[in-house]
């Protein structure tokens, strides 16, 4: 490795840790896997909407949406390798969200579906 | 990289504004951009929670006009919501091109995944064309104006990140420093994939989960 080669790499790694994507690179193929395991977990929800598994139906398909949610947030936004700050700042919005709307609803008595 | 190149490179540090930010030392060693952006997508998951709980209380109020059951086309819908997730691929791999300083393959990447919007939209304007010509409008009924208001919002949201794309693809193809808009690139990356995750939730509790 040449003196320059050097230097970039070091300039290339000082700029990663600043932004906090220290192992966020990962290979082509291994996201090449995970949209194929989302696209495989879509057929899965497609499925189950034209079969009759009765109660299961729902907690079935929210499960799946949770595990694609999570997986694209994880690896594709990178929110699993990168710096902590950045999934308090995203989490505490989504989980204010998700209270806040869980508790509107259920003023409205939407579970009782009146 | 040359020689030539890093001074180059330090250069474009030292005089161009836009950039200078990404370099700079901050007090949480962070990028400030990067963290806004998360922030701002924080602040989107109560916005769309909102329209989302909107349409769950209001989906069953559509009496005397067609309601979800009728309207729905899911093999359309899955095929829009498989290219949606496919397009956060192709980002992804835009972003990794980035990083590696790949500017003829970001360029490459980010087009294939404006391109991939552009049918997910299509296919949004065909189904909301369709369900006009059924006489389903805005104000037809409370369940279609929380339909159409929820994925009218998530539409405009991926209208803007393809304008986005291709801006990007412009001034990454004026760009004479290889890799210099590698953090812009994940930015963009960053919303796109918002987008793309607020659909995993639309397409399951609005479309797969009967009212």
């Amino acid at each position: 490795m040449t003196t320059t080669e050097h230097s970039d790499h070091i300039e290339h790694d000082e700029h990663g840790a600043a932004h906090g994507d220290a192992g966020a690179h990962k290979p082509n193929s291994f996201y090449i896997q995970v949209a194929a395991a989302l696209a495989v977990i879509t057929a899965v929800e497609v499925g189950l909407y034209y079969l009759d598994i009765g109660k299961l139906f729902m907690p079935a398909l929210l499960i799946l949406m949770v595990v694609k949610f999570v997986t694209v947030v994880s690896v594709f936004m990178h929110l699993k390798f990168d710096h902590k700050l950045f999934s308090y700042l995203f989490y505490s919005g989504l989980f204010l969200a998700v209270g806040v709307y869980i508790a509107a609803l259920m003023t409205f008595r939407f579970f009782d579906g009146g | 990289m040359s020689e030539a190149t890093l001074v180059e490179v330090s250069a474009a540090d030292d005089h161009s504004g836009q950039d200078h930010g990404a370099h700079m030392v901050t007090s949480t060693g962070l990028s400030n951009n990067k963290l806004a952006m998360w922030l701002f997508l924080g602040s989107e998951c109560l916005l769309f929670g909102g329209l989302i709980s909107t349409y769950m209380l209001y989906r069953g109020r559509h009496t005397g006009s067609p309601g979800p059951a009728q309207l729905w086309d899911i093999p359309l819908t899955s095929v829009s919501s498989f290219v949606l997730l496919m397009s956060s691929l192709t980002m992804v791999l835009a972003v990794s091109a980035a990083q590696q300083r790949d500017d003829r393959l970001t360029c490459l990447w980010l087009t294939v995944t404006a391109l991939l919007g552009s049918t997910f939209v299509g296919a949004q304007v065909y189904e909301f064309t369709s369900f006009y010509h059924e006489g389903v409008g805005f104000t037809t009924s409370l369940f279609s104006s929380s339909f159409f208001t929820l994925t009218g919002f998530h539409g405009i949201h991926v209208t803007v990140g393809i304008i986005m794309l291709m801006s990007l693809v412009g001034i990454i193809s004026r760009s004479k420093i290889p890799g210099d808009k590698a953090e812009v690139v994940e930015l963009i990356g960053l919303y796109w994939h918002f987008v793309d995750i607020i659909w995993i939730v639309i397409f399951t509790l609005v479309y797969l989960i009967p009212a």
